[in-house]
């Protein structure tokens, strides 16, 4: 039996000491992982805890991380609780065992600390491996602090391993803006963070000898695509609802409330940026020092990145007058993700927003409230001119001569 | 099966062995083990072969090599004493003429649309071997 930790009310925790306490308290089966910066603590802590008797689990070191995930994989087939972590190119050695992982519908959770991608090397976090992972059939959440990354780990684990659900998990947070910035976390004590993700019922695992089953089975053209179907199906209308059932569920054990979008001075808002992670912090701060100078601002975060919020989103966003996208990862040739998902998401609406699109962050650049003030001022002058009055997209922070497009 | 729509088959790229539980399975016969349509025991991949091991009663000593190493369970076997070769699932690989210790062998390969008796018939004679 897996030894008990006594925590304080309040502990002094950076987001990847949160994730690991969260995977302690949750008592995982297998963890398969191979550390890579910035998510490395994640893994080391809860190899400590395994070590001093804290979680009655294996933990399994791997040649790399697409080793970690296909132990994953073999993990919970097998009929276990099973979370990993990793990080930029990690997860992008991971990718082809991710889809693996969501087309066999197994429930893993992968703690992803933002990074980006290589080259040239950065450990820094910006979104490129987030978005790297959006089309996996993965659900993603997204925490913008240390708080948010434990606490969305219980609500992943739940989410995931419901019978109705049955897809993989990421908790996406910033690296090192997040996951090496020590904050106050409320935590909950063991016995209750245990209980509100409850033991794992498995579901056709492969332990279970008097039905024998083969996972990761070929399809060709005659089922693959009743496969992925019923996947996107299960993503597109089974998730939601017991998401929002998890939401409500852990404010009212923990009186912290989350939503499938973040909304912040919303309503009633000329111009609103819609950005991820410790972005939203820096905006909603700058919205209540413009709105105390009269300017009707407000932040839209994106609390889950898959599967994409739709209505929540179009709800937020449609009285609003000019809407900008800030998308911390190089679109390589196209505009950002995030501008491409609320253009599909609003061009159907019944009201017509002026969206732009804003490239910040790279590697970790800072985005400075400077800067979101900036972009306020634009998305206002858009609002007031019922058009766009810049480039479509528009790079934010960077050295040399104005860089923008369309 | 073939008609189901997309929400008609379970979850996750798994198939299912048997058709309902099943305790116990090593010592069930494979004939009498209730394999459902995904099992590849019921489906018969005989045409992935083009040459065929036949099987000689009059020499086999009932060693169980050929047993032991045919890679896709096809030789058939019950208390220990040789039956056959399982045509629906052998693919021809020769492994069991390869391990079989008879003189002349108890396993021959021959082309898929040999005639079995007249193989029989014209089997080959014990060689001598040299001192």
């Amino acid at each position: 039996m897996a030894e008990k930790m006594e925590l304080r009310d309040i502990e002094v925790w950076d987001g990847n000491m949160a994730a690991s306490q969260a995977m302690r308290q949750v008592q995982i089966d297998v963890v398969a992982a191979y550390p890579i910066t910035p998510s490395t603590p994640i893994v080391e802590n809860y190899g400590s805890f395994l070590a001093n008797g804290y979680v009655d689990g294996e933990f399994v070191m791997v040649e790399s991380e697409h080793a970690a995930m296909s132990g994953c994989v073999g993990a919970s087939a097998a009929g276990g609780r099973v979370a990993t972590a990793t990080s930029s190119q990690g997860f992008a050695l991971m990718v082809e065992v991710l889809y693996q992982a969501s087309g066999m519908r197994l429930p893993i959770v992968l703690n992803v600390v933002n990074r980006a991608l290589a080259a040239p090397l950065n450990v820094n976090g910006d979104h490129s491996d987030m978005y790297l992972g959006r089309d996996s059939g993965w659900i993603q959440f997204d925490a913008y602090n240390p708080q948010e990354a434990y606490d969305l780990n219980f609500i992943a684990f739940k989410v995931a391993e419901d019978h109705d659900v049955r897809l993989p998990a990421m908790v996406h947070q910033d690296g090192f803006m997040t996951s090496h910035t020590a904050q106050g976390v409320h935590t909950l004590d063991d016995d209750t963070a245990y209980n509100f993700v409850g033991e794992f019922q498995p579901m056709n695992d492969m332990l279970d000898l008097d039905n024998p089953v083969t996972h990761g089975v070929q399809t060709e053209e005659d089922w693959h695509f009743e496969h992925k179907a019923r996947q996107h199906n299960d993503l597109m209308t089974k998730v939601f609802p017991k998401i929002e059932a998890a939401f409500d569920a852990f404010e009212k054990l923990t009186g912290r409330r989350y939503n499938l979008v973040e909304t912040y001075n919303v309503e009633d808002a000329d111009a609103v940026v819609v950005c991820m992670g410790t972005s939203v912090e820096t905006a909603v701060e700058v919205s209540k020092e413009l709105r105390a100078e009269g300017k009707k601002v407000g932040v839209v975060g994106i609390r889950v990145f898959r599967p994409w919020p739709f209505e929540a989103i179009r709800d937020a966003l449609k009285d609003v007058k000019a809407i900008g996208a800030l998308d911390r990862s190089s679109p390589n040739g196209t505009v950002g993700a995030l501008f491409n998902e609320l253009a599909g998401t609003l061009i159907n609406g019944d009201t017509k927003n002026v969206l732009s699109n804003y490239v910040y962050g790279l590697g970790g650049r800072d985005l400075t409230k400077a800067h979101l003030r900036e972009i306020f001022g634009e998305l206002l002058a858009n609002a007031e001119a019922g058009a766009l009055t810049t480039p479509t997209q528009q790079f934010v922070g960077l050295r040399g001569p104005k860089l923008s497009f369309l | 099966m073939e008609n189901n729509g997309w929400n008609d088959f379970e979850i996750g790229a798994m198939l299912r062995s048997f058709e309902k539980p099943v305790s116990g399975v090593a010592t069930i016969l494979q004939e009498d083990r209730p394999y459902s349509p995904n099992n590849s025991f019921t489906a018969s991949v005989a045409d992935w072969r083009i040459e065929k091991p036949i099987f000689n009663k009059d020499y086999c000593i009932d060693c169980q090599f050929c047993w032991i190493y045919c890679p896709d369970i096809s030789i058939i076997s019950r208390d220990k004493k040789m039956v056959g070769v399982d045509y629906d699932h052998c693919k021809g690989c020769g492994i069991c003429v390869e391990v079989c210790p008879t003189n002349p062998k108890s396993l021959l390969m021959f082309e898929e649309r040999a005639d079995e008796e007249a193989m029989l018939a014209a089997w080959p004679e014990k060689e001598t071997k040299e001192k």
